[in-house]
């Protein structure tokens, strides 16, 4: 039986499994690749989306869990926090390899959503589950902090 | 005993469900004849699910703990001002409203999940309490969620999450007996008086 969901404003319906992670179905079925696979057990964040706008794993996703939702990819994050956040990340080289930038960059809009200016505090809270293998964290607060000082106008 | 007996007693007691057999009923306790002392000791059976790592690991003062050996959440998280997490990393963010089967990578075979999923509000924290104290604790409204006993009852009979620690998905051991079976504990330690263990 389809499963329909909203993916970046355009409605989509896929006939899978139920139990499929919605990151495969991102991936192999809608051809949207910019969230990535690391663990598949909800440790690293690689494949962090937001589901009714809300930051969510979509490596333990599973599909089921998306009917009638709303969802946004890495391809389709857009407003002023997240441009902040894409401008912070590119005028400070945060990405390394940038395998997991993706991921970081759906949370740290998240957190900027709720939280205008976070503190060191709230970003590691926020952060704490994406993890980065080249270890650009300190590159990664420091962007966080310098979009909330863009949206601050 | 002869082998034949010994094999199916032991044939059976694998097919019986371990968990139904640590937990005894209400009738076992028939016995004491003190009421106030059945009580008590209805209790300290109720207490054998209450500090099961099922319910301490989100029952904490502080951050969750994981696993039976309760070691810290993994990935880091903390408690939040709603008891829901960090902005941008809730509980929600890896907790879906089900257990999630994974493919058992790293030894973790399932995430675990129902809806809700929150952490108990931190007056309600257990974790370094003895029995005696997270007792008093049950009792007191002010620290049980404003609950009367009845209520108390129906919230450990009844209540979905509390129900979880028994369905608690692959790779976690599931709290002792079953949740109908803490329920009626938990109507027969009201019913003679609620006492607490000293």
């Amino acid at each position: 039986m389809p499963i329909s969901f909203t993916v970046n404003g355009e409605e989509r319906s896929v006939d899978v499994n139920p139990g499929t992670p919605l990151l495969w179905v991102l991936r192999d079925e809608l051809r949207l690749t910019g969230t990535k696979f690391g663990c598949g057990i909800a440790q690293c964040g690689a494949c962090t989306i937001h589901l009714d706008g809300m930051t969510r794993r979509s490596c333990v996703t599973p599909i089921s869990m998306a009917e009638g939702s709303d969802i946004t990819t890495i391809e389709g994050l857009e407003g002023p926090e997240a441009d902040a956040v894409q401008a912070a990340w590119r005028a400070i080289d945060v990405p390394q390899c940038g395998y997991c930038q993706s991921g970081q960059i759906m949370t740290a809009t998240s957190l900027l959503q709720q939280i205008a200016s976070p503190s060191d505090e709230d970003i590691d809270n926020a952060m704490a589950g994406n993890i980065c293998r080249c270890a650009t964290y300190v590159r990664i607060r420091q962007a966080i902090h310098d979009a909330a000082k863009t949206l601050e106008g | 005993m002869t082998r034949f007996s010994l094999s199916v007693a032991m044939t059976l007691a694998l097919a019986a469900p371990l968990a139904a057999q640590d937990l005894r009923m209400p009738a076992d306790f028939e016995n004491i004849e003190n009421e106030t002392e059945r009580s008590a000791a209805l209790f300290e059976e109720m207490g054998k699910v209450l500090t099961h790592p099922r319910c301490l690991n989100c029952h904490p003062k502080d951050s969750p703990t994981q696993g039976d050996d309760m070691h810290p959440h993994e990935p880091p998280v903390i408690r939040g001002d709603a008891d829901f997490g960090a902005a941008g990393m809730n509980c929600t963010t890896c907790h879906g409203p089900e257990n999630f089967e994974t493919t058992g990578v790293g030894g973790i075979e399932s995430i675990p999940g129902h809806e809700p999923w929150s952490l108990a509000p931190v007056e309600m924290a257990w974790v370094d309490l003895s029995l005696g104290e997270i007792c008093a604790q049950l009792k007191d409204p002010e620290r049980n969620g404003g609950r009367s006993l009845e209520e108390l009852h129906e919230h450990m009979a009844e209540d979905g999450l509390v129900g979880w620690g028994w369905e608690p998905g692959a790779g976690r051991t599931p709290a002792p007996g079953s949740q109908d079976l803490f329920g009626e504990l938990t109507r027969a330690w009201i019913d003679t008086g609620a006492a607490c263990p000293s």
